[in-house]
């Protein structure tokens, strides 16, 4: 084995919040080999960027070592920064700058003379295909591009290790594809690589793992080690006639069975290694584990474990809609503009009652704009709204009484306390005094909220906070339920917690409304639209919008290939069309 | 220390000045905004009020009066013929003051009684209100004098004092207004506008990746003063620039100490905003913090605008931790007296010693750190 790039000794690093000393790393030893890919992951909060600021020497560890490159972070601080580059999360560019003026400066900065200068730049502006966009400003340019040039400014003194911050959060598909791409590039050109991320697919692509929970390391192993644990272990299972989601739910709480997820047009099972417990009827295929998989086995047991929810009371049938027949939410010709900008151009669609319907797509892609006008938040620049049977630009008022509205902040107050919470949400949606505590037991039961009901909303976990909000959010049972990124950083246990929450409410009658940018999550929703600069580039179930993407060399593409797939056939039609 | 790095700094700097439209509002647009408000608005001279004269029996004597009272810059008289209508428009504030000439104003006159003569002033506002007084009895001794005089009847007045105003003969508030305005501006160029960008470079993350870099903390700092250095001199130039030309205030003093005080209350200003930088790591709580520790005082204790020497025991003791109270104390004297050394000396001392302490702690308490 080469020598480690970078080595953490037993590393404790503590901040102080509201007085109260919080750990954000405890005890960590970890290396990352030289010429590697290492991804460093877990969900928000769990230590990655202060593990990142570490081996930058922008922190010193309270107590313990770090060594980077075989220099000591505390002494050869300055000769660390030589020899690495680093991104930080929000990319460390000078918006007012121009893309060839931010490369000027970082160049500066790194020592460059002006005829390394010169090349080095010719060559990372066409590795990164920014070279047309030299005069533009970097805070005009897209999410993608932004990231690219923040890769570039940190590349530029070949760096001989190369620290990456959460590089792809809300980037879209084919941005995060050519970052892939460069940093490959750079691998191969015999930089190590440590990544931070979120996203536990990105783990497939890191050749080492590093995975921290709560400020400690839960794993460090190679990719290759992780998978062969599992092998064997997952399958696709399906049964004719039954519906995914409630064969899922079945499967979940069957014996043997770790994890149950939908996937494609069957369920995805992780079994706890002994024999499949099938049944007859059902049909188990083998399928290649993934990283999330290794996540959920790592972690099964760990996380508090969320009692069963039983299916919620059905929604109140006098806030149902007369004409049974007509969709619950009805979109026509939707524009939005902002000043030139246009937000959202002339979208159509339909949700039928009972529906998980997600508006999927990258940042900047519209869909919280076009979320804000179905709650009545934003008014249209043009186009018709329907929302349970009324036209918002009529009665927005008795249309928001049957909706509930989660959003991607979770709107809750951090000082009050869970049932303070809860009332002044049940106030707010004008309970009367019984209803209210009667609504207010039920959501401390039902959601598990009963030993956290004196915690103030911003000391509670992020996975509690999420199911608080939804809490609030179903208080006066609406017919209606919108969720705005309900699931971004949050960990896959809480997050396939939420998603069996809102089956439950699927089945008993809900509509949920939700946007996403997780590819995979798309898989959840019966029907989805893909939105890609303002404009639906498909409609339809998964399975349906899948197919559409699929060739010869792809039988069977994943939601992300279909994106991906989707928008460059996009993008060729306006070419041609211009 | 490298100087490509420093200029690469620097440059960026510039940059992001000229292109950012809410730095250009704070170094441009609010001084040429407080320049014009205090040359053309505020004015604390009382000139043209409006009086009421109420003359119950005209005649010669009393005529004479009211159009020696039209002539004074400072009145605009208005002639009514009862009280009731006078102290009905006083209570409206359509005049600040009344002169009252009784019935028997002139035959009083004559036989060299005291005259029944009454002056009722608007006391809401105590400053303008002893002001108009004062120039009324003045208006009023003036006429009784130049009435003897034109007479031949001796006047006599038991003393008679002689008038001399050193340094502002013209007495216009204008002078020393506008040459103080040059610490407010110079305060916020130096403290609020760099202790705004500093906190945005670490809003933003690109503190994070600057300080990733081989830059050293000198460069970093350094890179931050001589730019915000500059633009408060350019500031400086051109409020003096406009002083002495729109708004003819005269240069006693010499240019060049002018230049030199202003230099060195830039670098306490300078660090001032580099402290409160260190401190606030957003710009909503670095401009609150500037604005509440550097801004408001150079405003409110420095003596730009309320005379120290009238202030409470204890508020006078608290402008003496204001940089602004030296500088404009120096300004004062640079451009209405003089290059007066004894002056000069002790409020530079006291400058240079507020600069060493707010650079030295911030060169203290900065590192190269992200905690």
């Amino acid at each position: 084995m080469a020598e480690a790039a970078l080595a953490l000794e037993s590393c404790t690093k503590r901040f102080r919040r509201d007085g109260a000393p919080v750990h954000a790393l405890d005890q960590v030893s970890a290396t990352v080999r030289a010429g590697r890919i290492t991804g460093l992951l877990g969900p928000d909060g769990a230590g990655k960027t202060t593990l990142m600021r570490l081996a930058g020497a922008l922190l010193l560890p309270d107590s313990g070592r770090v060594t980077v490159l075989g220099l000591d972070t505390r002494s050869e601080g300055m000769a660390i920064q030589e020899r690495i580059g680093y991104m930080p999360q929000r990319f460390g560019l000078y918006e007012e700058l121009t893309v060839q003026e931010n490369l000027d400066l970082y160049a500066a900065l790194q020592g460059l003379s002006p005829a390394e200068k010169k090349t080095r730049q010719q060559e990372l502006l066409a590795l990164t295909a920014l070279g047309p966009f030299g005069n533009r400003r970097a805070g005009q340019l897209s999410g993608g591009m932004k990231q690219k040039l923040g890769l570039a400014c940190a590349l530029l003194r070949s760096p001989s290790l190369l620290l990456l911050d959460e590089p792809t959060v809300g980037v879209d598909p084919i941005s995060r594809r050519e970052l892939w791409h460069i940093i490959q590039s750079r691998r191969n050109a015999g930089v190590s690589v440590l990544i931070s991320t979120a996203y536990l697919d990105e783990a497939e692509r890191c050749e080492d793992i590093l995975l921290l929970h709560e400020g400690r390391l839960l794993v460090q192993d190679t990719q290759a080690s992780l998978q062969s644990t599992l092998s064997g272990r997952c399958y696709r299972v399906r049964r004719e006639g039954t519906p995914r989601r409630r064969l899922r739910t079945e499967l979940a709480a069957r014996n043997g069975v770790l994890d149950a997820t939908i996937q494609a047009d069957g369920v995805r099972v992780l079994s706890d290694g002994g024999a499949p417990p099938a049944l007859p009827a059902e049909q188990w295929d083998a399928v290649p584990p993934r990283f999330e998989d290794a996540f959920v086995n790592l972690l099964h047991g760990r996380a508090a474990s969320l009692q069963r929810p039983e299916p919620p009371p059905p929604p109140r049938h006098d806030l149902t809609p007369a004409q049974d027949d007509l969709p619950v939410i009805e979109v026509r010709d939707l524009w939005r503009r902002f000043g030139s900008f246009e937000a959202v151009k002339g979208i159509s669609f339909q949700v039928r009652a009972g529906q998980v319907f997600g508006l999927l797509g990258a940042n900047g892609a519209g869909k919280t704009t076009t979320f804000n006008m179905l709650c009545g938040l934003l008014s249209p620049s043009a186009g018709t709204l329907r929302v349970a049977g009324q036209n918002l630009g009529h009665a927005a008022a008795a249309a928001r009484a049957r909706i509930g509205y989660v959003s991607q902040k979770f709107a809750l107050y951090g000082n009050l306390s869970v049932l303070q919470n809860l009332d002044f949400f049940a106030s707010v949606y004008g309970l009367g005094r019984q209803e209210r505590a009667r609504r207010r037991d039920w959501a401390l039961a039902h959601f598990s909220l009963a030993p956290y009901a004196r915690v103030n909303g911003q000391d509670l976990p992020l996975g509690f906070k999420q199911r608080l909000a939804l809490a609030c959010a179903l208080l006066h049972q609406p017919l209606i339920l919108f969720l705005d990124e309900p699931t971004s950083g949050v960990d896959p246990l809480a997050r396939r917690e939420f998603w069996s929450q809102i089956n439950g409410l699927a089945e008993s009658g809900v509509t949920i409304l939700v946007t996403t940018h997780f590819m995979e999550e798309a898989e959840y929703c019966d029907e989805l639209v893909l939105m890609s600069q303002g404009e639906i580039l498909a409609q339809g179930s998964p399975q349906a919008i899948r197919s559409q993407a699929a060739t010869r060399d792809l039988p069977n593409p994943t939601m992300e290939d279909a994106f991906i797939t989707l928008v460059q056939a996009h993008e060729a039609g306006l070419r041609r069309a211009s | 220390m490298k100087h490509r790095r420093l200029r690469a700094l620097i440059r960026k700097e510039f940059l992001q000045i000229l292109r950012d439209p809410s730095a250009i509002a704070i170094a441009f647009v609010m001084p040429a905004f407080l320049l014009f408000l205090f040359g053309y608005g505020v004015s604390l001279d009382a000139r043209h009020v409006p009086v009421a004269v109420v003359v119950e029996q005209p005649d010669r004597d009393t005529e004479a009066f009211a159009a020696g009272l039209a002539q004074s810059p400072y009145f605009e008289p208005q002639r009514f013929t009862d009280m009731t209508a006078a102290s009905a428009a006083l209570q409206q504030r359509q005049v600040e003051g009344i002169l009252w000439l009784r019935q028997d104003f002139s035959r009083h006159l004559l036989r060299g009684e005291t005259a029944p003569f009454s002056i009722i002033v608007n006391g809401v506002d105590a400053n303008s209100a002893r002001l108009l007084e004062g120039y009324l009895q003045g208006v009023w001794q003036n006429w009784l004098q130049q009435r003897a005089r034109s007479s031949g009847v001796p006047f006599v007045v038991p003393a008679v004092s002689t008038e001399r105003i050193w340094f502002n003969p013209a007495l216009r508030s204008r002078n020393y207004l506008v040459p103080g305005l040059i610490a407010v501006i110079m305060t916020l160029i130096g403290a609020l506008l760099t202790a705004m960008v500093v906190a945005r470079e670490w809003e933003r993350g690109t503190m994070e990746a600057l300080m990733a870099t081989p830059v050293t903390l000198t460069e970093i700092l350094l890179g931050k003063l001589l730019p915000y250095f500059l633009m408060g001199m350019g500031g400086m130039a051109l409020t003096v620039a406009l002083a002495l030309t729109l708004f003819a205030v005269p240069l006693v003093g010499s240019l060049w100490t002018l230049s030199l005080s202003s230099a060195l209350f830039l670098l306490v200003a300078l660090g001032m905003g580099l402290l409160i930088s260190t401190l606030a790591r957003n710009q909503f709580v670095a401009g609150q913090l500037a604005v509440i520790v550097t801004f408001l005082p150079a405003f409110m204790l420095s003596g730009f605008i309320f005379d120290i020497g009238s202030m409470p025991a204890p508020v006078q003791l608290v402008t003496h931790v204001v940089a602004a109270r030296y500088f404009v104390s120096i300004l004062q004297t640079v451009f209405l007296a003089g290059d007066l050394w004894p002056v000069l000396l002790v409020n530079s001392a006291a400058l240079a010693f507020m600069a060493t302490i707010f650079l030295g702690l911030t060169w203290r308490l900065s590192r190269k750190r992200l905690d």
